[in-house]
């Protein structure tokens, strides 16, 4: 199979590669960049686990082919903290301990990210609705709502 | 295999009808790329359509609304324009997975994947939509009901791709409304649903109607019979019931881990009357 060459923006950086007509973004992005941040849960598109953002539009990376990033602007986990300063919802999530095992935090604070830059004030239907594309075998989702609505006063106030 | 992305329709077409091994295409690739995944497609080509002049957007025109091919279901719930004139169909289209699926996801996928369950086709159905298919030998525009023909399968030719949905402008005390059930709160795959679609005249009386059913037969039902009990009324309790036993008799459905024959024949009815009741309500009836 002959390659597909691609040039995108990643986190604000721009990225060339070359991938295979049938490589996932997620392939791409763990196994030819290093960009491990999103996580392979299901590969079906049911867990989040590997949610990026592309396009300012959430989607799961398990179901985007690695080609059709060209020309995008795609947003990962490595791209959420500057530096040492965490994001607010990172912060929330460690102080709130919205994590347990830890696989599927960065699908849930991506998928948190897209939620409130689309509704800074979400209430508590709202996370879970908004969050309901990602799973968590651990945390019960209680500690993860809490962890956003937080994040989201904080946010508000700076 | 092999992936391009062509810029113009008549491209894309070409490209699928010259075509020699299985091709696919790809708009939001939640099927797709699941089936592909799974191992139950192999596909030489993939047509990826969404770089095609006009594929995605929505054009409010003269005669209605006109939904490109590639246009992801999240993009119909921003849309007021459409919210406002077709509600049953964007709630519909807004059911069909998480958030994540909500970016890609398309109606047009969810036509041509072909599934009994498929949640927009019965709202789309019942909304009276056509679907535009660009094929060899030009376009043709055909009633959104005629594309599936069963399970995973479809009508549509080598060479032929749906590239946009068309929804009629709306008449006057119009509303429609759609409704499944599943076992969970959300994001799951409908047991047996209905989308109802209303207009009704000055009085409240309902002048026309459009009934469908989904997961209830190998595609989804139009069911004229339960359109003609609407018609005349004003959505009274005899005719809800006579709606309800007109909808469980259309019924033709499997037992399957989802629910069996019995359920989804009774659920079908009493969903119909559910939903027939917001569609009317949208429509201004009282």
């Amino acid at each position: 199979m002959a390659g597909v060459a691609v040039s995108t923006t990643i986190n604000g950086d721009h990225v060339e590669y070359l991938c295979q007509p049938d490589e996932t973004l997620l392939e791409v992005l763990r196994d030819r960049l290093g960009l491990t941040g999103a996580k392979e849960g299901c590969g079906t598109g049911d867990c989040g686990a590997c949610s990026v953002i592309v396009d300012n539009r959430l989607v799961c990376s398990c179901l985007v082919l690695g080609a059709e990033a060209e020309g995008r602007q795609i947003e990962t986990i490595e791209g959420m903290a500057h530096g040492d300063q965490l994001h607010p919802l990172q912060q929330k999530f460690l102080e709130h301990a919205a994590l347990q095992c830890g696989i599927c935090t960065p699908g849930f604070l991506i998928a948190a990210k897209d939620l409130l830059a689309k509704n800074p004030s979400p209430t508590e239907e709202e996370i879970r609705f908004g969050l309901a594309g990602n799973l968590c075998r651990c945390t019960g989702y209680d500690k993860i709502v809490r962890a956003v609505q937080d994040a989201a006063n904080v946010m508000k106030g700076a | 295999m092999r992936y391009i992305r062509p810029l113009s329709i008549e491209d894309a077409v070409g490209e699928l009808a010259r075509a020699v091994g299985p091709a696919a295409i790809l708009a939001g690739g939640s099927d797709l790329l699941v089936r592909m995944k799974g191992g139950f497609i192999e596909p030489e080509l993939i047509v990826d359509i969404k770089a095609i002049n006009g594929l995605s957007d929505i054009q409010e025109t003269a005669d209605g609304f006109r939904i490109g091919a590639a246009v992801p279901c999240a993009v119909l719930g921003e849309n007021k324009a459409l919210r406002k004139a077709w509600p049953g169909v964007v709630e519909a289209a807004k059911l069909i997975g998480s958030k994540q699926v909500q970016g890609r996801c398309t109606i047009v996928g969810n036509l041509c994947n072909a599934s009994p369950a498929a949640d927009s086709v019965p709202a789309l159905v019942a909304a009276g939509a056509k679907a535009v298919i660009a094929g060899p030998s030009g376009k043709r525009t055909i009633a959104v009901e005629s594309v599936p023909t069963g399970p995973g399968r479809t009508s549509l030719a080598k060479g032929e791709i749906v590239e946009a949905i068309l929804l009629d402008k709306r008449a006057p005390n119009s509303g429609d409304a759609y409704q499944r059930f599943i076992p969970r709160t959300e994001m799951d795959i409908a047991v047996v649903s209905a989308g109802v679609n209303l207009t009704l005249d000055e009085h409240g009386v309902i002048k026309a109607a459009r009934v469908a059913l989904g997961a209830a037969a190998p595609t989804v039902l139009l069911v004229a019979e339960a359109a003609q009990v609407l018609v005349g009324s004003k959505l009274d309790e005899a005719t809800l019931e006579r709606l309800a036993k007109v909808c469980s008799g259309a019924c033709r459905p499997i037992d399957d881990k989802r629910g069996t024959i019995e359920f989804r024949r009774k659920v079908a009815g009493v969903l119909a009357k559910r939903v027939a009741a917001t569609a009317y309500e949208r429509a201004g009836g009282k």
